[in-house]
């Protein structure tokens, strides 16, 4: 087995790679985004404005790091570290590819590929409602506080329909663990099997995400920014990286379970297939915030709880019906 | 099969050193200049009125509950998931009428009016 050493070295290079797919990420947003609008969007620092993320990388650094007169000292310090680190977290259990030959030794490309591994990307991002919760209520602002209360209901009204959704794939490929789920997509991605799952884990990852039109806790016409309105500097930059890191989970979760994961055609590396399919689904994440209103909030509990739940039980017990007879 | 769980392990604590580390370094660079003013809660330039614990929609409370009742069945439900082929038809019927106490919760919920958000 493994040598904490190798360990070490692969946490690093995960890290590294979410850090820069994050700084890029919010400058190819700004840019997409000016596009969609007509317009360049960041083109002043370096080429094609790609330095934007480091110039503000420097500035959230540099900046001062506010905590409001009433809140809670503690727990205002520690939510967004309780953030970044289960956004983080999910990122132990989740294979970017095959495992390669390096120096005559099989390498695998993941931190862990446990049994469990589904349930280990599911309990953490259950437990990013902590970090979003703890942040509103400590600032003792009332914008921070309405933000927080949303964002719990919103975050555990979606997790319910997509641990659901997820119960189809699971049944299809009988295994918890996401080596297994891709393995059992080698022919035909989960997608053509389980449409009506997709659309529902689709959905709730976006809920989850806290996208729009999703993007309810931070609605910036009525909230100003909801949870994080009294954070400041580096602080608030963990925010912001704690949400992006959940946007390439939840598209590197959609293309595991139901896109199959970095199966594909055999001209291009599996680790090139699976960043293709993913970076596709950041910019639909991308192309829907440029397109889509955001939801009212009695709206989107109505959707969540009478539209979503219900589909997921029915297409539950569609593949649990169609599973027990092939069986 | 543990070893792949203390592999996770130790990736959470790399995890949590970078992050600490990252609020660490960042101490040394920002500046650090309080006043009244800067401190107190933001309402848009007003002084605040009241307290920041705003009273809220007891709604959220009942949405939670719900949350708490179905997530925990949902819990059940993965691992019949995951064996369901191996077993077949009798584990399938079981889970069935447990499926149907659980559509039935939600029925009884949205009947009684708790899913409306006023």
């Amino acid at each position: 087995m493994d040598t904490v050493g190798l360990i070490l070295i692969r946490g690093a290079i995960v890290i590294v790679v979410l850090l820069t797919a994050f700084a890029m990420m919010t400058v190819i947003e700004r840019k997409m985004l000016g596009y969609f609008q007509l317009r360049l969007g960041p083109n002043r620092t370096g080429p094609w404005g790609l330095l934007q993320a480091v110039a503000d990388g420097v500035k959230f650094i540099v900046k001062e790091d506010i905590i409001p007169r009433d809140a809670d000292r503690l727990v205002f310090r520690l939510a967004p570290i309780i953030s970044v680190f289960t956004a983080l977290a999910a990122w132990s259990v989740i294979p970017v590819g095959p495992p390669i030959e390096v120096g005559g030794r099989p390498v695998p490309l993941s931190i862990a590929d446990p049994p469990g591994g589904v349930l280990v990307v599911l309990a953490f991002g259950a437990l990013s409602v902590y970090g979003v919760s703890l942040a509103g209520w400590a600032s003792q602002s009332k914008y921070a506080l309405l933000g927080s209360l949303r964002a719990s209901a919103q975050l555990i009204s979606y997790e319910l329909s997509m641990g659901l959704s997820l119960l189809g794939v699971i049944m299809l490929a009988g295994s918890l663990r996401l080596g297994d789920i891709v393995a059992a997509q080698d022919r035909l991605p989960f997608l053509f099997l389980q449409p009506l799952g997709f659309i529902i884990f689709f959905i709730s990852a976006v809920a989850e995400a806290s996208r729009i039109p999703f993007d309810l806790p931070e609605a910036e016409t009525e909230l100003v920014a909801g949870y994080h309105t009294e954070y400041s500097g580096m602080r608030y930059a963990m925010f912001a990286m704690a949400e992006y890191i959940h946007m390439i989970t939840v598209s590197s979760m959609v293309t595991l379970l139901y896109l199959g994961g970095w199966n594909g055609p055999a001209f291009l590396p599996p680790v090139a297939w699976f960043g293709l399919k993913v970076a596709l689904l950041l910019f639909v994440f991308i192309w829907m915030r440029a397109s889509l209103p955001r939801f009212r909030y009695d709206r989107l509990m109505d959707f969540g709880w009478k539209v979503m739940l219900p589909l997921a039980i029915v297409n539950l017990l569609v593949t649990a019906v169609a599973a027990a007879l092939w069986a | 099969m543990l070893q792949a769980y203390t592999d996770v392990l130790i990736f959470l604590l790399v995890g949590a050193g970078f992050v600490v580390l990252n609020m660490a370094l960042g101490r040394l660079l920002r500046p650090h200049n309080p006043y009244p003013e800067k401190l107190t809660p933001y309402e848009c330039g007003e002084v605040p009125v009241g307290e920041g614990q705003v009273p809220f929609n007891i709604r959220y409370y009942i949405f939670a509950l719900l949350f708490v009742v179905f997530d925990v069945e949902v819990v059940f439900l993965f691992p019949w998931s995951v064996v369901l082929r191996d077993l077949g038809l009798y584990a399938f019927v079981l889970m069935v009428i447990f499926l149907v106490m659980l559509v039935d919760g939600l029925v009884y919920a949205w009947k009684k009016g708790v899913l409306r958000w006023v």
